[in-house]
């Protein structure tokens, strides 16, 4: 009888944390470097050629969370972020997630197919310029990484080398919120010349 | 008219973002020489507070080296450029040190005047390559001009 007793105790007080919290096996996260919804502005559509020379859109992700990294193969701490987006992209590609990676090399795939392939990128690769940069700010310092949500807005910008954990929240918390692009977002937000966002490196 | 100059002063931030500077090159001080005989010129370069550039060789083959190549020499023959000795500095995002320089040092010309250069002014002309990154993030390869200024006895 003594024995029996904690047991119910213990559902009992499991019950009450997940009427509070959720019993949802997945963690909850709270990303500080994610904007709040109203501050999002939609990201820019963009039309560039990956390694099979197929045209990439932005809007081919519609729906999904997309960390979108611009990169060099001549940038030391953008090869620090790599395997991370590697990792993530293993691990949350079921789950509505893709990396997209954006190399602003002038050289073009004769340097970045080695590169990639050096470091295994599982995720798909584009190559840039300056008009990409331009309609995302004037990405000068890399690696600079943008987060978009679902509906296609940019929640976080990281400017230069940025923590795992930062990362690992921001798309976490983005793959919590419900949601998919809308056609006004897509609308808006293709031919899209000029962004009302800065990135400068403060 | 008015979407023009609403474009452009969106576009204002991205141009200036894109004009920072992390090396400036100071003028050389003008170099007297005869036909024959040998001149060194220095280049005094400085590299940003908190910036660093590749070394000219720096030890991983993927980043861009510090690079000074004439485009005109004029009455000026050779242009051998003697670079400095590099730093070698850990950053967070590398597992070894890499060769890079800081701060202010000089890069050295060795030209010998034509044995027929004309007596007078000239100048000799060059393009010095460069790649920064702070500690957390880099920059595009940029380009300076140099100009060395010469007169010829």
């Amino acid at each position: 009888m003594l024995l029996r007793r904690p047991l119910p105790a213990f559902a009992t007080a499991v019950l009450v944390a997940c009427f509070f919290v959720g019993c949802s096996p997945q963690r909850t996260v709270k990303a500080e470097s994610l904007k709040p919804d109203k501050d999002r502005r939609p990201a820019p559509e963009f039309a560039l050629k990956d390694a099979n020379g197929k045209t990439v859109r932005l809007e081919d992700y519609k729906g999904k969370v997309v960390l979108l990294d611009f990169f060099a193969t001549w940038c030391g701490p953008c090869k620090i972020e790599i395997p991370w987006f590697m990792e993530f992209e293993r691990k949350h590609k079921d789950k509505g997630f893709s990396v997209l990676g954006v190399s602003m090399d002038d050289e073009g795939w004769e340097v970045v197919k080695p590169f990639l392939a050096d470091l295994g990128v599982n995720y798909r690769v584009v190559i840039g310029n300056d008009s990409t940069a331009q309609l995302y700010g004037g990405v000068d310092a890399l690696p600079t990484t943008f987060l978009i949500d679902r509906t296609g807005k940019i929640a976080a910008v990281h400017i230069g080398l940025a923590s795992k954990k930062e990362f690992e929240d921001g798309v976490e918390q983005l793959l919590q919120a419900p949601g998919g692009i809308t056609k006004d977002v897509a609308d808006a937000s293709r031919g899209r010349a000029f962004p009302t966002f800065d990135v400068r490196p403060k | 008219m008015l979407l023009t100059l609403l474009a452009a002063g969106l576009f204002l931030p991205s141009t200036y973002a894109q004009s920072k500077e992390y090396l400036t090159v100071s003028e050389p001080v003008k170099v007297t020489g005869k036909r024959n005989a040998a001149v060194q010129v220095k280049i005094p370069v400085v590299v940003k507070e908190g910036y660093h550039v590749n070394s000219n060789k720096p030890n991983e083959e993927s980043l861009i080296p510090l690079k000074l190549t004439w485009t005109a020499t004029g009455a000026l023959e050779g242009g051998t450029v003697t670079y400095p000795k590099p730093a070698l500095e850990k950053y967070e995002f590398t597992e070894q040190p890499l060769s890079v320089y800081t701060g202010a040092f000089d890069l050295v010309a060795n030209f010998k005047v034509a044995a027929s250069a004309p007596a007078g002014p000239g100048a000799a002309t060059g393009k010095l390559r460069y790649q920064a990154c702070s500690s957390r993030a880099c920059y595009p390869p940029k380009t300076v001009d140099i100009t060395i200024s010469y007169q010829i006895q």
